[in-house]
């Protein structure tokens, strides 16, 4: 029988040698105002996170998660660099335990990103130590540089971009954007009406401007969709090279030496895959035997997610016990103009307790 | 005691009472005309409780009633996992209505779900805050939103004249009901021709938590 205590223990052990690296204990308010939440993650979140109403301060939500409340506090009067650490209780709906501990830690620091991208690895692969877990890599910052070197409009880019965390509509994206699937009827149709007369004209034969979205934004929109159906399309090699890109899983130096020998292909990519090697030999210095690790290039792209880098799992069969990863956008989002690059990770001590077994 | 829960109002619950007539049991309001009360003649140990359709799913879920009659739209917005909660017995043939998500007809740019999704990126950035859809049925849009990778987006609660949120500025589109589509005409609204999310019509449930031979009977003796 799994008790809190023991559940408690796992975690105030983990704890304990998170706080010995001299990181900062960050304490993190259990409720927190919705908006920010919503605004980041978007209505999906109202599927997993508790939310409740204050008279007052409106909606409110039990902390789904710390990132969003540590990356905050550093943003209002961090030291730079920082290192954090914090154990506490999330709140999810569709975890099989609503209420469980949460043991993090993050770095901010702008010198040197893979060292801390390993630094961090080496940690949680420490702390869990003796414990039956695989763990498995991925760098989103590959992905996301390959989306910004293809030969194609900015508009089309910045479509993928946007959605590179819901890999179904991503998918969809890419196929449109690279001829690979047809266009659809509703679209061809609404296309010859756009093609039909000016915008002005159109949008005043359709009936009242209502609403905030203005006359200029329409016509500003059907004239970037005219724009795009006379874009041509991907070309075929480049969206096989990302197709492929997306599907690849190997070991960490195959996989290094794969996107090596693309990168002459991709030249976009040379930085990203240049930033992978290093953080490899960054993994090496701390014993990580990098031949081995297993990377997935999509690992990480789930909504609700926000890692724009390194990313990384340990597992046990299908459970998470831990995850983490780089993201430096969200400071940038959270940080009012101000960001700093930022990596970090979360441990699940209910979990970890579960395979530590009875004792 | 079997306790059938019927809408409390109107034609929902006056077809509700036609339809159970046609089936041998008779429905009748009792009492005062302002008063909530009703009848069952026709079978021995039913009692009719009468009730807003909205509240009649937490009631069935709760096993407080045994039956009720209400709409899919709302059986599936106000229960997760509904199918665990209740089963249905009978499509009743009426109340029908498509929930729907309609927006500006003005808007000439915007077709599909994915133009709206393409439309609300631009939004935000213009306006500095998500597009917004009205809407009473949280669970069941943003379900389908999220299933279609529809992005910042927000839905603002609106419980009733939902098709004038646009025009009074509250929202910029909207997810509701509509039969006949004269509403969302008569506000100047269209519907995107992929945003059809249920088909909802009036519906007979059996609360999950109520079993027994008793019910049994009964639903055989309508023909289920």
């Amino acid at each position: 029988m799994l008790t809190r205590l023991a559940i408690r223990a796992e975690a105030e052990r983990a704890f304990a040698a998170f706080r010995a690296t001299g990181a900062a204990e960050v304490e993190a308010d259990l409720l927190l105002p919705a908006g920010t939440l919503l605004d980041l993650y978007g209505e999906d979140i109202r599927a997993q996170a508790y939310v409740t109403h204050d008279p007052d301060r409106g909606e409110m939500m039990l902390r789904p998660d710390f990132t969003v409340p540590v990356v905050q506090a550093h943003m209002l009067h961090g030291a730079d660099p920082a290192r954090y650490c914090y154990m506490g209780e999330v709140f999810r709906q569709e975890d099989e335990a609503p209420q469980t501990l949460q043991v993090g830690y993050e770095i901010f620091d702008r010198s040197a990103p893979q060292e801390a991208d390993a630094e961090v690895f080496a940690l949680f692969r420490d702390a869990l130590q003796g414990l039956p877990v695989t763990p498995v890599t991925g760098d989103i910052g590959i992905l996301m540089a390959a989306v910004k070197g293809l030969e194609t409009t900015e508009r089309r880019k910045s479509a993928l971009l946007r959605h590179i965390w819901r890999p179904a509509r991503f998918r969809a994206l890419l196929d449109r954007f690279s001829g690979r699937a047809p266009v659809a009827p509703a679209r061809a149709a609404l296309l010859q009406h756009l093609a039909s007369g000016t915008a002005s004209d159109l949008i005043a034969a359709a009936g009242p401007l209502i609403g905030l979205r203005d006359e200029a934004e329409i016509a500003a929109r059907a004239e970037a969709l005219l724009e795009d159906a006379a874009t041509p399309p991907i070309p075929a090699i480049a969206a096989a090279m990302l197709y492929d890109l997306l599907q690849l899983q190997a070991p960490a130096r195959a996989a290094l030496s794969h996107l090596q020998a693309i990168a002459p292909h991709l030249p976009a990519i040379a930085p990203a895959v240049a930033t992978f090697a290093q953080r490899l030999d960054a993994l090496d210095r701390r014993g990580v035997a990098t031949e081995a690790l297993p990377f997935e290039a999509s690992l990480g792209r789930a909504s609700m997610e926000y890692y724009d880098g390194f990313v990384f799992s340990f597992r046990h069969g299908t459970q998470t016990i831990a995850t983490g990863g780089r993201y430096d956008a969200l400071t940038e989002v959270l940080g009012r103009g101000a960001s700093i690059p930022a990596v970090g990770g979360i441990l699940r001590p209910h979990l970890m307790a579960e395979l530590r077994g009875p004792k | 005691m079997i306790r059938i829960g019927v809408p409390s109002k109107g034609r929902l619950m006056e077809k509700t009472f036609d339809w159970f007539g046609q089936r041998g049991l008779k429905m009748t309001r009792t009492g005062n005309e302002r008063e909530y009360a009703g009848a069952v003649e026709g079978a021995d140990n039913v009692s009719l409780v009468l009730l807003s359709a909205g509240e009649i799913p937490r009631e069935l879920a709760a096993g407080r009633i045994d039956l009720g009659v209400t709409g899919t739209d709302l059986v599936r917005d106000k229960l997760a996992n509904w199918e665990t909660k209740v089963s249905e017995v009978a499509p009743l043939g009426f109340g029908h209505a498509d929930l729907v998500i309609a927006i500006p007809a003005c808007w000439i740019d915007v077709e599909t779900l994915d133009d709206l999704d393409a439309a609300a990126s631009a939004f935000r950035r213009a306006h500095g805050h998500r597009l917004r859809i009205a809407t009473k049925y949280h669970r069941l849009v943003r379900d389908f939103l999220a299933s279609h990778g529809v992005a910042d987006y927000q839905l603002t609660d609106s419980q009733g004249a939902t098709e004038g949120t646009v025009k009074n500025q509250t929202a910029e589109a909207i997810a509701d009901i509509t039969s006949s589509g004269e509403t969302l005409r008569a506000n100047h609204l269209k519907i995107l021709s992929d945003g059809l999310i249920l088909q909802s019509q009036a519906t007979l449930y059996r609360a999950t938590l109520s079993q027994g031979p008793e019910i049994d009977a009964l639903i055989k003796r309508i023909g289920f």
